[in-house]
């Protein structure tokens, strides 16, 4: 061993270097931008495509927005209060807001009714939608849309009571008999429920709603933004048990039964709703007994139902095929007949599955509501189209009043679908 | 000792007809047969005693008479005193051109929306999904109504065009953009070989067939020389003049001439005109669309696994091989299927014309036609058949097409 190293004093540390922090190029906000906008030469093109389209974007609407006008009787006074200056005329919506949410005829003094069913709605709906809720309150939502129908219509009590009295019948019938043989029970309570209705048919007299507790209100004074909520949620919940029964049918063994759902799906899929909603106005009155006078909401009603549950029933046939074949054999293995199979283990996941797509639907549906406008309904979209923009006050304010109705129904279909995907996180029983 | 008793004799009885399942089936498909039978005739009798009432009945006599009223936006030859039939198939055209078109533009806005939302940029990739969430959940009447807005009352009429100092002038003095619609030149043959313009464009059509045709045998055999010797022909230029020489020399010799709109009297005159309520059904349904189709597309390239991507890679593939060889072809098989619901959507959708006056079939035949004959159930009956015999032909190509890019597995 040489002797050259004898003298070096070998250099060792005996304390840790203390961790610098990383360049300033390489943390925090500087980063960031770097990496997420600047990365290379077409991605910071991209960037500054963006930053322009952005800027000529707000740089037009942000005044306009801001510099709005909302307390004037006219368009033409408002253009005064704006002197050339750019601005929005948001004066329509305070001033024809009431005809916006409740159409033009429906009575002033009575618009507590709808909000009242409204913020019922919300009671009725949450133990549905939150199912951590104490399922007591179901009693109540069961019971809600008899007295919504109530509230708004006004009317003889009577009538929405002998309904639901209907409903307690069959449902005390299929309790008795259900359990022995689902179909006697499901039978019994269809006939029990027709059997009580006509009864009480009889019962309520003839001039009950004359000087009923709530003043009458006929369907077409019904209008707005109230029409088309009414709409989205009456025919959603009625289609969702028929997309079901569809499903169901379309799987079926039966050839008759299957061949039934198999048509009536492909065919109401096949054409547009617009055509459906003409047969609702112009040719399904031809269809019911001459001395019969079905009104039009109620028709309306009929078709949209019939168009969404094909839709779901398609929804539903997926989530049912997603299903392993071995749910469906360890159902028959318990020895569980077609019902209890479907209601106790086939349904609950297949529904699960479906969640997304129904949502899907159910969205789809609200904003196909606005098409009743083409048939001269006055629901937001027939109220801005026809009566407010051919008033001589607003006639030329477009933007205002398009752009309301667009916000309006962006916070009620965004909110569905966020509540939707929620409720996908909730469900989800997969561990990731 | 056992006694051998015989099997119980098969004795039928009323209540095996639904508690036991030989016979279950049949009784409930008996039942259903019934109330089919009796809806049927229940829905039928009403209708006769209601025509009866009302003193009309089924007949398609109304279609050959003289319809009375125009239609601006027309593919063929009509005027008000052509049939209510003709009025139909100029409808069925009309919705056909603007379903095709919107079909068109909505996969393009779709594939660049739903490719830009999967960008590395944050910037890009937030703008873009604003734009989802913002056209899925606004109804596509709203849009409609908002485009044709902007069409009509923000536009500049055509006198705005005219005098020495307009306010508005031709984009480079070929496109006009007015309230009434836009004016784009029209091509037209001067020496056609025909004398009517439809047939002189399917020469045209015939020219690009063949050049197709002819590239097809071109890449095959270049295909052949590669498997052979491994190197591949350079066929690009050879490409370029299949494709251009012919198309170029039946467009010459036919005197292939422009005609560009102009200014004459109150109106533009001259070229094609795309008439607002086109525009904005077009516009509004392909913005609309797109959205939805942008998810489908997203959908379609995060299902394929990110290690397909980096086994490419590590082949040494470059990243637009990757996509191309790898990604997108399997990323189709998922994109597809959605696709053609999409289309579907959009023939569907576009019966919402009428809300803007466009005159697709659901505005002639199902709005103006119902209207002036009365004909309520007839003109429902032949709408419904046309949208149905529209969607089977739809889902029927594409799903061809989807039976095509499909895995194949062996």
């Amino acid at each position: 061993m040489s002797d050259t190293h004898a003298q070096t004093v070998a250099f060792v540390r005996e304390t840790q270097i203390p961790p610098a922090p990383p360049p300033g190029r390489e943390t925090g906000v500087y980063k960031w931008i770097r990496e997420n906008l600047f990365s290379s030469v077409p991605n910071s093109i991209l960037t500054l495509a963006a930053l322009a389209l952005i800027y000529a974007l707000l740089s037009s609407t942000l005044p306009w927005l801001l510099n709005g006008v909302w307390t004037t009787n006219s368009l033409a006074e408002c253009r005064e209060v704006l002197d050339g200056k750019l601005g929005a005329c948001f004066s329509v919506l305070s001033e024809r807001w009431n005809q916006l949410l409740y159409g033009f005829k429906y009575p002033g003094t009575e618009y507590w009714r709808p909000n009242l069913a409204l913020v019922l709605l919300l009671v009725a709906l949450a133990p549905v939608l939150f199912f951590d809720l104490p399922r007591k309150l179901l009693a109540f939502t069961a019971i809600y849309p008899f007295l919504a129908f109530w509230l708004i219509w006004g009317g003889s009590i009577l009538v929405p009571i002998v309904a639901l009295l209907g409903f307690v019948a069959a449902g005390f019938v299929f309790q008795k008999f259900g359990k022995g043989s689902f179909a006697l029970g499901f039978f019994g309570a269809i006939v029990a429920a027709v059997v009580v209705w006509n009864i009480g048919g009889f019962l309520i007299p003839e001039g009950a709603s004359d000087n009923a507790m709530l003043s009458a209100v006929p369907s077409r004074d019904l209008g707005g933004f109230m029409l088309n909520m009414m709409l989205g949620v009456t025919c959603v919940s009625l289609s969702v048990p028929l997309g079901i029964a569809l499903a169901l049918g379309r799987q079926s063994n039966m050839p008759l039964i299957k061949w039934i759902c198999v048509v009536f799906i492909e065919f109401v899929r096949g054409v547009p709703l617009i055509t459906l909603l003409f047969v609702a106005s112009v040719m399904l009155s031809y269809f019911f007994p001459p001395d019969a006078t079905v009104d039009l909401f109620l028709r309306v009603v009929i078709m949209i139902t019939l168009f969404s549950a094909a839709y779901i029933a398609e929804v539903i046939r997926g989530g049912l095929a997603a299903l392993p074949k071995g749910q469906y054999e360890a159902a028959d293995s318990l020895g569980l007949d077609y019902p209890q199979a479907m209601r106790l283990i086939i349904l609950p996941q297949a529904l699960k599955i479906s969640i997304p797509g129904i949502v899907n639907v159910a969205v789809g549906l609200f904003k196909d509501t606005t098409l009743v406008s083409v048939i001269s309904m006055f629901d937001l979209v027939g109220m801005i189209r026809g009566p407010i923009l051919a008033s001589t006050e607003w006639n030329g304010v477009y933007w205002e009043l398009l752009g309301f109705a667009a916000f309006l129904f962006f916070i009620v279909c965004y909110g569905i679908s966020q509540y939707s995907q929620w409720l996908e996180r909730r469900l989800a029983t997969d561990h990731h | 000792m056992s006694t051998l008793t015989d099997p119980p004799k098969a004795q039928f009885q009323l209540s095996m007809l639904v508690n036991d399942t030989r016979y279950r089936s049949l009784t409930f498909q008996a039942i259903a047969a019934l109330v089919l039978a009796l809806a049927i005739w229940y829905l039928g009798n009403n209708l006769i005693q209601n025509l009866r009432a009302a003193g009309l009945n089924i007949s398609y006599g109304f279609l050959g008479d003289p319809s009375g009223y125009d239609i601006n936006q027309r593919l063929i030859e009509y005027d008000s005193q052509s049939s209510h039939a003709r009025a139909a198939v100029v409808g069925v055209l009309n919705t056909l051109l603007v379903a095709v078109l919107a079909c068109i533009t909505a996969t393009i806005f779709g594939v660049v929306a739903g490719v830009l939302r999967l960008s590395n940029n944050w910037l890009v990739s937030k703008l873009m999904a604003v734009y989802v969430e913002i056209f899925r959940n606004i109804p596509v009447l709203i849009w409609i109504i908002i485009i044709f807005t902007i069409m009509t009352a923000v536009m500049p009429g055509p006198r705005e065009f005219r005098g020495d100092n307009a306010t508005s002038s031709m984009l480079f003095d070929l496109f006009a953009f007015t309230n009434r619609g836009v004016y784009i030149p029209m091509p037209w043959f001067e020496s056609g070989f025909f004398a009517s313009g439809a047939l002189n464009w399917l020469v045209v059509i015939a020219a690009l067939v063949g050049s197709f045709l002819v590239m097809r045998r071109i890449e095959a055999n270049a295909t052949k020389t590669q498997e052979k010797t491994g190197v591949r022909p350079k066929t690009k230029l050879i490409a370029l003049g299949v494709w251009l020489v012919p198309l170029a020399l039946v467009l010459f010799v036919m005197g292939l001439s422009w005609e560009v709109p102009e200014l004459k009297g109150f109106n533009f005159k001259g070229g094609i005109k795309i008439g607002g309520p086109l525009i904005a059904l077009w516009f509004a349904l392909s913005i609309y669309t797109g959205a939805f189709i942008a998810e489908n597309v997203r959908a379609g390239i995060q299902a394929i696994n990110k290690g397909q991507t980096e086994a490419a890679a590590a082949l040494g593939l470059r990243p637009g091989r990757i996509m191309n060889l790898v990604v997108l072809p399997q990323a189709l098989r998922v994109i597809i299927p959605p696709l053609i619901s999409n289309f579907l959507n959009i023939t569907k959708n576009s019966s919402l014309a009428i809300a803007v006056g466009y005159a697709d079939i659901t505005a002639t035949l199902g709005g103006i036609t119902l209207n002036q004959t009365g004909r309520a159930i007839e003109c429902v009956l032949l709408l419904m058949l046309f949208y149905l015999t529209a969607s089977l032909l739809i889902s029927m190509v594409m799903n061809v097409y989807n039976a095509s890019v499909k895995l194949k597995e062996r």
